[in-house]
């Protein structure tokens, strides 16, 4: 069988370890629904200032509420299959259609936060494994520290203070400027420009993540064996570091950036909700106000979803890195 | 001991970090006798900057004392970082023990228990919870625990897994030994370090989720955090920039803190990987 | 005068401070001449690989460097040259091979291109050039199909393909000198002796000098020409392998030679035909068992015993005998239930304790023990070498106070201070750990004793020593024993009867000296005649009683 078949039974097969996962969080969060006090119809009878008993009792029967809880969860877990995920009186929309929308400028931080923070992770890290013991390795080291040892949304705060009020390089909060009416490529020109400081402040954190992981790694490569042996060969140092060391230090590093997605969503509802940018975590932090459970729940189930559908991405990555692997 | 220490105090940036430990928690410690007053109150005129109006920190919009709730928040800081870090601990103890050590269904049937767990974003996850049980002390503990506990079971199933087959764990076979006590016994302790390092970075990252949960306004309502100091001061930024800024430098410098004496146990555990160096 | 390929002259190489002793290797001389192969034998901790590395330059700086003397390799001093031109004689000129072919070579990087970059570095050539060079190499050190290896990683070749690229690897540029660095000493003895073979061939064909590090004398009557003997970083004694071997003058290698065990088979025992151990039909399977969630891909599936039926007479030694991957191991633990086989029986003095629950079976735990291989791995780091010792009768049921004055007892019986009892671990050399080991098993006053390599992690006096204190124990005791090993000339020493293993099954059971005199399974006949050094009559070797 030829690597490309064998790589898509890989795939397929880790997609069908992911269902397994993904129905868990599903009954999970039926769970947490039915943990919280009240249900949909309480809320909804709030939403209408009043409502007599009997309207309610008939309400519970119409979203089956008066259902014995297994019945419940199949009847959950059929509408969340086919997508749908409940209803946000708060927005007056399905939450489906409200999770899509905000995906999009979550997507778009999160992949510039990876690239920012793998990329330079990766690069200092190397950098200050090769000066090892020198001020460049010292800087480094710091620098990763104390951005490790950093709650996000104070740096976005910081940010802030000094790039948007200070100098008044970046605006403060948005992902674009409405009012302008932008089109094309200056629109394009004026999300970027918005996403400068979102993008940075998220991704310090795992900037210095990768920083200290890709500089322990290197150094842990360094003293195997096989580098006893490139050197043995005549090889020179740079070949020995760029080719044999950096891509077996890369390996832990890659993994590393598959498990820390789930975190860095985490980290993007903190840092939406300081730049207000308008993506899922802004989005959250909204329904966290108003009490919208179901929304909440939405989006933590995308967000899980999301996870595991990045981490197979991340295998896939490794699959090629790693021939030991075994993918068959 | 004295051995441990030398070897300990060897790492400088270790012995920094331990000193500002120390200090965070002797403010926390002492914290109800510089400050009796509850920080809430209002102390004095609001929006005072830092040294004025008897204010060595400042004051916020409603005249509460910063430097106040700086020392008020240490000691929530440390005793949720604390107690949360021993639970998921010992949770992750549990699960990692039995999983590891008996493997097969019992270990397949855990890690996927396991696997659920991280898979879920871990502070989306802690937010619903907190949301769910309505802010309070014990509800942010509950949150932080359930997600960090993940990560202990995993490094205690690794070791579980590399120790069981160990000839010395055989041997206790041969004699008869029951499973528990070899477990507790016989391998735990041979797996104390890597625990102590990880709860270590562990009370450092329960620190930084706290405050960020408080951030969001899903601290508890009636103590002092750090998280909600600064998340109440931001709107403020333009006018008053202590306020946001002395509280984030507290959390900066107790997490960094942590973070190197963390290290600086590493070191001093792991003999192997400090001979690299 | 002979001109030499290489002279080492007076060196020494410093340790860091805080080390057991101040120079790994002190004032070595050493030369070595084209076609030639010197054997560097000495026992761990002799300087004998530092004394290799520092010919490459690869000492572990910046802790361990030269400190005086020089390397003379044609005209020039490897200790002084510039690193520039040290890496252009790497590989090109001299090059070397290592102990373990496995992570000596780049995980992630096909064989192909490892073999590649020392064209790419060393020479100009083109690129199908050096592709065709590369696969000639491969055929020319035996590998099968190539073209096929050039495209496969080192984990998807077995142990011997892995040295046999290494050696391709280092003989690329045809270099003066290889040097080998206890080359042969990972891999199954069979595995061994077509490598040194190989090695031999390759020097006759590109007449290079062979510099080979070891601790094996039986290889070393193999393959050397000359023999240095070296001792916590001295050389003791040199000369032509005859002298070195037949005609040892310095007392360190009197004692080394003498203990080498002898392949002729000890004088035979009287036997018993009592019955102490009964195995019958016993099956072992790993591997097949569905993960929970059926999602999982099934594990390989390797049948480790099969069909396995013995007799273990009282008082007699029986040894199991094969290569890794042979099984014996898996035996011994099925055999004394640290591991639950698929079928099958196993009965000690005639009571079947196949199915016995964890409770019955405590009394008979105590009938047998067992004595592992790493020294290092089988004591609790954390737990008093006394209460190691006092575990087993105090689980037994025994009192504190009993059980303590039995451990005391133990640590003189297998010669051990008793101010040992106190300590820890870590505090004790592998021999000694070995011996606490011994009094651990003999804690319990075994009938039955299983050794699943107990002396193969040591050095070969420390050996000695220790198959000295079995037998003395053996005979004290009255035990009767089961001797795993891979080791013929320890077998041909210490066992009675041998079973040969080889993929799980029984292959020939026989008396010791029917097994070396006459085997009559032709992979007997295989792994006989693959012991290193077997034409070497070892006159000075002491019995071991």
């Amino acid at each position: 069988m030829n690597r490309t078949s064998k790589i898509l039974r890989y795939v397929s097969r880790r997609l069908l370890q992911g269902i397994p996962i993904i129905l868990a969080i599903i009954v999970l969060n039926f769970f947490l629904l039915n943990l919280a006090e009240g249900d949909a119809v309480d809320v909804l009878a709030g939403e209408a200032g009043s409502a007599t008993p009997e309207y309610m009792d008939q309400l519970r029967a119409k979203f089956g509420l008066d259902k014995p809880l297994p019945v419940q969860l199949l009847v959950y877990l059929k509408n969340v299959v086919t997508l749908d995920l409940g209803y946000s009186f708060r927005h007056d929309m399905p939450v489906s259609k409200l999770i899509v929308d905000r995906f999009w400028p979550t997507l778009l931080l999160m992949v510039s936060t990876i690239i920012l923070a793998v990329g330079f992770g990766i690069l200092l890290g190397l950098l200050a494994a090769v000066s090892l013991n020198t001020w460049k390795d010292a800087i480094i080291t710091v620098f990763a520290l104390i951005t490790y040892a950093t709650p996000l949304f104070w740096v976005g705060l910081m940010m802030i203070v000094v790039f948007s009020l200070n100098f008044g390089w970046f605006p403060t909060s948005g992902m674009e400027n409405i009012a302008a009416f932008h089109e094309g490529f200056d629109r394009v020109k004026d999300i970027a420009h918005h996403l400068v400081l979102p993008t940075i402040t998220l991704s310090l954190f795992y900037l210095a993540l990768y920083t200290r992981m890709m500089r322990a790694s290197m150094l842990e490569q360094y003293g195997l064996d096989y580098v006893v042996t490139a050197r043995a060969k005549g090889l020179t140092e740079r070949r020995i570091t760029f080719v044999h060391v950096l891509r077996n230090a890369l390996l832990p590093v890659v993994t590393m950036a598959g498990v820390q997605v789930g975190a860095l969503i985490g980290g993007s509802v903190i840092v939406e909700s300081v730049f207000a940018w308008p993506g899922l975590g802004m989005l959250a932090f909204e329904s966290l106000f108003a009490r919208d459970l179901n929304l909440l729940l939405g989006i933590f189930l995308l967000s899980s979803a999301l996870v595991v559908a990045v981490n197979l991405i991340v295998d896939v990555i490794y699959s090629f890195l790693d021939p030991r692997i075994e993918i068959g | 001991m004295i051995d441990f220490w030398k070897r300990f105090s060897r790492n400088r940036s270790a012995v920094f970090g331990l000193a500002i430990l120390v200090a965070v928690l002797f403010v926390a410690t002492i914290a109800s006798l510089i400050y009796p007053e509850d920080p809430f109150r209002l102390a004095g005129k609001p929006l005072s900057g830092p040294g004025l109006n008897g204010f060595l920190l400042g004051s916020d919009s409603l005249g509460r004392d910063v430097a106040s709730g700086i020392a008020h928040g240490a000691k929530t800081s440390l005793l949720i970082g604390l107690i949360a870090t021993l639970a998921a601990v010992f949770i992750g103890i549990i699960f990692g023990a039995f999983s590891g050590y008996y493997g097969g269904r019992i270990d397949d049937l855990l890690m996927r228990i396991t696997e659920i767990f991280q898979t879920i974003p871990s502070f989306v996850f802690a937010i619903l919870l907190v949301a769910i049980m309505k802010p309070s002390i014990e509800s942010i503990v509950i949150a932080i625990t359930v997600v960090s506990w993940p990560g202990v079971a995993r490094l205690v199933r690794a070791e579980f897994l590399s120790l069981k087959n160990r000839e010395f764990v055989q041997a206790c076979h041969t004699l008869g030994m029951s499973d528990l006590r070899i477990m507790l016994r016989e391998i735990l302790p041979n797996c104390l370090s890597p625990i102590i390092v990880i709860g270590s970075l562990m009370v450092a990252t329960a620190i930084l989720i706290e405050s960020g949960l408080a951030f969001l306004g899903l601290g508890d309502p009636n103590i002092m955090s750090w998280g909600f100091q600064i998340g109440a001061g931001r709107t403020m930024l333009r006018s008053a920039w202590w306020v946001c800024t002395f509280p984030g430098i507290a959390i900066l410098i107790t997490v960094l803190a942590i973070n190197l004496v963390g290290e600086g146990l590493n070191d001093a555990l792991n003999p192997r990987l400090r001979e690299r160096q | 005068m002979i001109k030499h390929l290489l002279s080492i002259n007076n060196l020494s190489i410093l340790l860091p401070e805080g080390a057991d002793r101040k120079c790994a290797i002190e004032n070595v001389n050493l030369t070595l001449s084209a076609g030639e192969t010197l054997c560097v034998v000495g026992e761990s901790g002799s300087g004998k690989s530092l004394t290799a590395k520092a010919i490459m330059g690869l000492l572990p700086a910046p802790h361990v460097r030269v400190g005086s003397g020089s390397i003379n390799f044609g005209t020039e001093d490897l200790v002084q040259v510039s690193y520039e031109r040290l890496r252009q004689i790497r590989g090109s000129e001299i090059s070397m091979i290592f102990q373990e072919p496995m992570t000596a070579l780049n995980p992630v990087m096909s064989i192909g291109n490892q073999i590649d970059e020392i064209f790419r570095y060393h020479a100009s050539m083109a690129k199908l050039e050096r592709q065709g060079k590369a696969i000639q190499l491969l055929k020319d050190v035996k590998l099968p199909d190539p073209k096929q290896i050039m495209n496969t990683f080192p984990h998807e070749l077995s142990g011997g393909q892995r040295q046999r690229a290494m050696i391709a690897m280092a003989l690329a540029l045809s270099p003066k000198i290889l040097i080998a660095d206890e080359p042969t000493t990972a891999l199954d003895v069979t595995t061994q002796a077509q490598i040194l073979k190989l090695i031999k061939e390759m020097q006759s064909t590109y007449n290079s000098g062979v510099l080979f590090i070891t601790h094996d004398f039986g290889v070393v009557a193999d393959i050397a020409d000359r023999v240095a003997v070296m001792q916590e970083g001295l050389i003791v004694e040199s000369g032509t392998v005859n002298q070195v071997l037949n005609q040892p003058s310095h007392p360190y290698t009197k004692s080394l030679i003498a203990a080498v065990p002898s392949l002729t088979p000890r004088a035979p025992r009287k036997k018993s035909d009592e019955s102490v151990i009964r195995v019958n039909r016993l099956n072992k399977v790993f591997g097949g068992e569905k993960s929970f969630f059926g999602f999982g891909k099934s594990k390989r599936i390797v049948n480790a015993v099969q069909n396995v039926s013995l007799d273990l007479f009282q008082g007699e030694t029986l040894g199991i005998v094969g290569e890794s991957g042979s099984g014996k191991s898996t035996l011994a633990r099925c055999i004394i239930r640290l591991m639950d086989y698929d079928d099958g029986d196993v009965s000690i003095n005639g009571t079947n304790i196949s199915k016995m629950g964890r409770a019955e079976m405590r009394p008979f735990r105590a009938k047998m023990q067992m004595v592992f291989q790493d020294p290092f791995a089988s004591l609790n780091p954390r737990i008093k070498i006394g209460n190691i010792i006092a575990q087993g009768p105090l689980i037994q049921g025994k009192s504190k106070s009993e059980a303590e004055e039995r451990a005391r007892e133990l640590l003189s019986i297998v010669g051990l201070d008793s101010k040992a009892y106190d300590r820890y671990p870590h505090e004790f050399s592998g021999g000694q750990r070995q011996r606490i080991g011994i009094a651990r098993a003999l804690a319990l006053k075994p009938e039955v004793l299983v050794a699943d390599e107990p002396v193969s992690a040591l050095d070969v006096s420390i050996q000695a020593q220790i198959l000295k204190l079995l037998d003395d124990i053996r005979r004290q005791m009255n035990l009767s024993m089961v001797f795993i090993t891979h080791d013929l000339r320890v077998a041909a020493q210490v066992c009675d009867r041998i079973v040969v293993m080889r993929y799980g099954k029984i292959v020939e059971v026989g008396t010791t000296a029917e097994i070396f005199g006459n085997p009559t399974h032709d992979y007997s006949k295989e792994l006989l005649s693959a012991v290193p050094g077997k034409g070497w009559e070892n006159k000075n070797s002491a019995s071991l009683r």
